[in-house]
């Protein structure tokens, strides 16, 4: 049994605490957080041992790991404490609000031989999966062109300020939707070296982005089009989507479809030459317990298994997050120096 | 529960598969007149039961059969509330606190916010019970025998082990409303033990039942034995494996399972909705 606590009981902390409540090799040893009316319904209502102070709950609980879901801007502070500590991490993304402190706290975990993952979901889903598959195997050719967009309905009026409309609390698209392509785009393809003619548009928040376009180059060459808003109510729920074009084929892919067209037969096993669809429900792995989605479950799995000496640490370490905090702050440098 | 019961993923874009198809149905059903045009031709085809979200928009159908009387009287809707992607949103905007206050009708839980002070358990049941009610206003007059609380929010308290919130739920829709309450979930065999547990019997729980293992939490055998061995009645839902699976094969499996008294189907085309009718009512007489 793994004994795993949570810091940050909001939307993704009582999420994650509801997978982990149902997990068989996992103890829920102790949730924190601040809110009356959230810790209010787990004490009456739940077995877990609440707390209101974090350095409490450690001292007393002593977990192997710990689940930090509190805001962007509380990470470093909190997430050194736990390594200090000699526990394990799973933080939410984004990972740091500066990338050298999420280069130190990735030091670290690494120095103490720390478990260390970010939530950064979209690498458990069936079809990305697929497409990191499809392209470390060769069969596009050489890439010369890839396009990453999300779209959602976050911000679709003027309204009153929370945290995610403050800019140093972690607020805004680029910090909160476009986080989540970035860092894909790292995972399939590399991580991104330059940003160029970046294009910040403020929509309907008054101080925070809310759509985010940009012109990348990535580590190993490839160019392409980061295309985010977050102000798009054409859409029910977060889409997220990769385009990738290469000399030999090309891939489309979104969490739910997975399209590729190849120009020859034989490069790659179960793709013929011209189109091929799958979609998700033949690429998703079944998991124990499901909420919202098998990426959630699936990436506490991942987790739980490192902590426990099961399974590999190689999926969305701090390392592979501090660089899309890198990406972040390349994105927002480059849209300040615009003409 | 009538067998075969008519489901509202294509009016709402909701596609599992297909990012451009849920667009497609978004423009199909743009106007609440479309809606209600295929309900009807799904009333012709003998289906008499509308399983639907409380989405605003199904207003209008409430509007429609209450207007209706003499052409809707045997047509029943078994609402499940809530509509997840509006508190999802209003959540990440206001967070939990703001969604409740925002949500809950009357203002009493602004001066408790004000006051700082924790709730007491009755407080909690009191949100919840008004939170139902905000969500069968639209249905006033309308015949909603089965009440379901849909599977984001049953699933959630069944991972923090809130049995006594989904007891609550329970007990509130059969004192309030007289109908019956229903669970939707993606892990039957997990919630069926609590329901149990719980003291609730025969309870009604709408899964993922397919043949392609799709969203069974736990898997295909570990579901089949629960259908086998609990006393529960299970309304079948996602049968084509989200478009996975050809439509017979999917429908004989689901057929061929003890105690699936119903079995929950969506389409947008009056040729889909025959074919789907018919080849169940085939393999019933089977």
């Amino acid at each position: 049994m793994l004994k795993v606590a949570l810091v940050g009981a909001g939307k993704m902390g009582l999420s994650h605490l509801s997978i982990l409540g149902a997990h068989p090799d996992v103890e829920v040893v102790g949730v924190c957080d601040t809110s009356l009316i959230v810790m209010g319904a787990l004490k009456k209502y739940t077995k877990f041992s609440c707390y209101k102070k974090f350095k409490k709950m450690l001292d007393i609980e002593k977990p192997d790991a710990v689940i930090v879901a509190v805001p962007t801007k509380l990470h470093y502070e909190m997430i050194k404490e736990l390594l200090e500590r000699k526990i394990h991490v799973f933080a939410e993304k984004p990972f740091c609000l500066n990338p050298e402190q999420g280069k130190e706290l990735a030091q670290m975990a690494e120095n103490y031989d720390l478990v260390n993952q970010v939530g950064y979901h979209n690498k458990f889903i069936g079809t990305f999966k697929e497409v990191k598959r499809i392209i470390d195997s060769g069969a596009l050719g050489d890439i010369y062109h890839f396009t990453g967009e999300a779209y959602g309905p976050v911000v679709v009026k003027k309204k009153d300020s929370t945290w995610r409309s403050n800019p140093a609390d972690g607020g805004g698209c680029l910090m909160d939707y476009a986080s989540h392509v970035i860092d894909l785009l790292g995972h399939l393809i590399s991580p991104v070296q330059s940003a160029e003619g970046t294009l910040l548009k403020s929509i309907y928040s008054q101080y925070v982005d809310d759509a985010v376009y940009s012109l990348l180059k990535l580590d190993t060459g490839e160019t392409g089009v980061l295309s985010v808003n977050w102000s798009d109510d054409t859409y029910r729920k977060m889409s997220t989507s990769v385009s990738i074009t290469g000399t030999e084929g090309k891939i489309i892919s979104d969490a739910s479809e997975l399209k590729v067209f190849i120009k020859k037969d034989g490069v790659l096993e179960g793709y013929t030459k011209g189109w091929n669809v799958k979609y998700v429900t033949q690429l998703t792995d079944q998991v124990d317990f499901y909420l919202r989605g098998e990426e959630y479950s699936a990436q506490l799995d991942y987790f739980v298994n490192a902590a426990l000496k099961k399974g590999p640490n190689e999926i969305n370490t701090f390392k592979s997050a501090a660089l899309t905090d890198n990406a972040i702050a390349l994105i927002k440098n480059n849209s300040k120096t615009k003409a | 529960m009538d067998r075969i019961l008519y489901g509202d993923n294509q009016f709402f874009a909701v596609n599992h598969i297909s990012d451009a198809k849920s667009m497609e149905q978004s423009m199909k059903f743009k106007e609440d007149k479309a809606i209600m045009a295929t309900l009807d031709q799904a009333i012709e085809s003998g289906i008499n039961t509308f399983m639907c979200t409380t989405h605003d928009r199904i207003a209008f159908v409430c509007d429609s059969v209450r207007a209706n009387p003499e052409k809707y009287k045997d047509f029943k809707i078994y609402p499940c509330m809530p509509y997840a992607h509006k508190y999802a949103n209003a959540v990440t905007e206001l967070g939990i606190q703001g969604t409740i206050k925002q949500y809950v009708p009357g203002n009493f839980f602004g001066s408790m916010f004000k006051g700082g002070k924790a709730l007491v358990s009755k407080d909690y049941l009191a949100i919840m019970e008004l939170l139902v009610d905000a969500e069968m206003k639209m249905f006033e007059g309308v015949k909603t025998p089965v009440i379901f609380l849909q599977n984001v929010i049953t699933d959630l308290l069944l991972g923090l082990g809130m049995g006594e919130i989904l007891k609550g739920f329970h007990d509130y829709v059969l004192k309030k409303y007289d109908a019956e309450p229903g669970f939707i979930t993606m892990n039957l065999p997990k919630l069926a033990d609590t329901l149990d547990a719980l003291g609730i019997e025969n309870p009604i729980i709408c899964a993922s039942i397919n043949s392609a293992n799709f969203r069974m939490s736990g898997g295909k055998e570990l579901y089949e034995e629960t259908l086998r061995n609990k006393k529960i009645r299970v309304i079948a839902m996602q049968v084509l494996g989200g478009g996975a699976i050809p439509p017979k094969e999917a429908l004989g499996y689901v057929c061929s399972l003890p105690n699936i008294e119903s079995i929950l189907f969506g389409a947008s085309s009056k040729r889909n909705i025959d074919n789907t009718v018919s080849t169940i009512k085939e393999f019933d007489s089977q």
